[in-house]
């Protein structure tokens, strides 16, 4: 009957932009990918490199002053036609089932994610009431088992706490639970360990891994934090000021980087291997948005700079380099043959 | 830096001997009687020689941050003494007057986490890194300029920029006016409490290298607070992992990440997320991390532990001294060593 896509949401051309009072800041600029069925997709950056604003829009959580300027965002869902978000209408039945239901979001912050005036019970089975037709002592049952499902113990008398008599690990959990309850296909996960101590967010990360593999759905993980990206993605899309740089499989791109800025991005992490001696970094700082170089945004802090190629035109396009790995660079050979060089040297 | 460290062991800059910090726990109601305390660091002891660079590492709440503070008093502790070396003279920083205190303040400088909220908004950058200065009446003038625009040069900041506010300067740029801030007044001893921890990767490792030149270049003695675990390998010479308000080991860098001695440590080290995706997580910790404010009688970290014995949930243990400068808080840590 229906063919089944291999992709569940193809991202294509999008654009998003903010109008403030500099002028309009391109926040996402022609952004191009796809989160296949099934697996985790990891998109990473720096700060104002539009990650966020990536996995916003997919939701059309945009709000003024931004705005979705062009492209498409087709959802492939397992059940039905595919459909493309940004066509729908803003306060359209269909947006609304979409959101919350079929895809839904994790915060960074649980905290205030969670509303500090109801209890969890009653934000978990708000969710179940608005999208399935369920009665409330069933809610108040789904909400429970799936509360058990994030490893919250004794998890019915959970429901009528409140988030402030909860420890921050919990209340991620419990945003996930919230997330998790109508069964999404695509979940999208902003940053959902950042504020998290490191012996919570490995648990928080194993814990989203098993939800994935046992429901089978899709996870759009958004972090700048490449360990994070290391151990539970299988894609990997990195973002700088707007655009895509690079996009491959995780063992591609933290084995063999192409991008200047992976690359470098890689280096400056202190490894717990590494001797004490130099980190190497990145020079300069991002640039603002409201000040994006000419020809590749990268350019005036990129080691292989060279002038005339690559601060001029248009940025460079998303082009493949090998099976299933892009890299948006004007030298990527050339600047292979010159790190290949440097390694002959050394030995 | 290291051979330098061997030959001054004998008049450390700081001693920190039994620092507790404990915040009063009061009853609700109109009558606020105290109910407890929450001891936020508890039993402290360290030695820092100059040059060194400690680190203190933990997860929220373990009492790092008001740790560092307390050895600075910019909170007053509990009991306790701090010990400064301060021209070659003992001085216990928890017993002085205000008034000497004031004076010994540049001596020690502090360097917060948060670029955004740790600089004044209203004011410009110039003003901002000349403030210590001017509050300690210790420059005026063209020669409190001529030092402005000088340390702006040595923390990498342009000295064209020294009329802007801080809203025109980038995260990174920002801690670089929180670290002249610190410098300006020729300290000794810097607290960086979390000082790279809000900034972007390609960012940290420049500031990570700026602190380190800063510091082969004068000298300088760092308490670096810190939660990540691998800028703390990069960064420290000897590091002590704090749990619930106490240190729980405390050995030098390559120690503490080669061979940890306490579960904890043990469990920090297998949480970081390796960037090497063929290298798994490992982690076996489960539970959350202990509230101060309610422990358990023994070992704080008992209930999260997987060597636990019967004595453990009984019994606190002490920071026990193993061998040269290797010291470890746990009833079990030999015998753990030789479990599989």
């Amino acid at each position: 009957m229906l063919e089944k896509n291999k992709n569940l949401l193809d991202i294509k051309k999008l654009k998003v932009s903010f109008f403030t009072e500099e002028g309009e800041i391109r926040a996402v600029n022609n952004v191009n990918f796809s989160i296949p069925n099934g697996k985790i997709m990891a998109v990473v950056g720096e700060s104002g490199c539009g990650k966020s604003v990536t996995a916003y829009s997919i939701l059309r959580l945009i709000q003024k002053p931004g705005k979705i300027m062009d492209g498409e965002i087709i959802f492939h869902p397992a059940d039905d036609k595919p459909l493309d978000i940004l066509k729908l209408g803003e306060k359209s039945d269909e947006l609304y089932k979409i959101r919350g239901g079929k895809i839904s979001m994790i915060f960074q912050e649980p905290m205030t994610a969670l509303s500090p005036v109801h209890t969890i019970g009653n934000q978990i089975c708000e969710a179940i009431l608005i999208h399935q037709d369920v009665t409330k002592i069933e809610a108040r049952k789904n909400a429970a088992d799936m509360l058990a499902k994030v490893g919250i113990p004794n998890a019915k008398n959970r429901l009528d706490h409140y988030p402030f008599e909860m420890s921050g690990g919990m209340r991620q959990r419990v945003v996930i639970a919230m997330a998790m309850v109508c069964h999404p296909q695509l979940l999208i996960a902003d940053e959902p360990t950042t504020a998290l101590d490191v012996t919570i967010q490995a648990q928080i990360l194993k814990l989203m891994k098993d939800l994935q593999k046992d429901l089978n759905m899709s996870i759009l993980l958004i972090t700048h934090n490449l360990g994070v990206v290391a151990q539970v993605a299988d894609e990997v899309a990195v973002m700088y000021l707007g655009r895509i740089v690079e996009r491959s499989d995780v063992r591609t791109i933290m084995k063999n980087p192409r991008h200047p800025y992976t690359i470098g991005l890689l280096k400056s992490l202190p490894s717990l291997s590494m001797e004490k001696t130099e980190l190497p970094s990145i020079k300069g700082s991002v640039p603002s948005l409201t000040d994006i170089p000419n020809g590749c945004p990268f350019h005036p802090r990129c080691p292989y700079y060279k002038p005339k190629v690559c601060d001029a035109g248009n940025p460079p396009d998303l082009n493949a380099v090998d099976d299933n790995h892009d890299v948006a660079c004007f030298r990527t050979s050339q600047i292979q043959n010159e790190i290949a060089g440097k390694e002959r040297c050394r030995l | 830096m290291n051979e330098n460290i061997k030959n001054i062991t004998s008049t450390p800059l700081l001693q920190v001997k039994g620092l507790c910090k404990y915040f009063p726990v009061f009853s609700k109601g109109f009558f606020k009687k105290q109910i407890g305390v929450v001891k936020a660091s508890d039993n402290i002891n360290f030695n820092l020689v100059t040059g060194e660079t400690l680190g203190l590492v933990g997860e929220s709440g373990s009492g790092k941050t008001t740790t560092g503070r307390a050895i600075l008093r910019a909170i007053t502790p509990t009991a306790g003494e701090v010990i400064l070396n301060y021209k070659n003279e003992l001085i216990d920083l928890t017993k002085i007057s205000h008034k000497k205190l004031k004076q010994l303040r540049p001596f020690m400088q502090m360097i917060f986490q948060d670029p955004f909220s740790s600089l004044n908004p209203r004011m410009t950058v110039q003003d901002i890194i000349a403030e210590p200065l001017v509050i300690h009446k210790m420059a005026k003038g063209s020669v409190l300029e001529d030092r402005v625009i000088q340390i702006m040069k040595k923390v990498g900041l342009k000295p064209e920029h020294k009329s802007r506010y801080p809203h025109a300067f980038s995260g990174g740029q920002r801690q670089r006016i929180g670290i002249a801030r610190a410098l300006i007044m020729n300290p000794a001893l810097i607290v960086c409490d979390e000082a790279v921890s809000a900034l972007d990767v390609s960012v940290q490792a420049q500031v990570i290298n700026l602190l380190s030149d800063l510091q082969q270049e004068f000298g300088l003695t760092y308490i670096f607070i810190a939660h990540d675990l691998s800028v703390v390998k990069h960064i420290c010479d000897r590091v002590a992992v704090m749990y619930a308000g106490k240190i729980v080991e405390l050995a030098k860098t390559n120690e503490i990440f080669e061979n940890p001695l306490h579960p904890y440590t043990k469990a920090l080290l297998s949480a970081i997320p390796s960037p090497d995706p063929d290298k798994p997580m490992n982690m076996n910790i489960s539970g959350e991390v202990a509230d101060p404010g309610n422990l358990p009688p023994g070992c704080a970290f008992a209930p999260r532990c997987e060597f636990c014995v019967q004595q453990c949930e009984q019994q606190i243990p002490k920071l026990k001294h193993l061998a040269d400068d290797r010291y470890v808080a746990c009833h079990r840590s030999w015998n753990v060593e030789d479990s599989p």
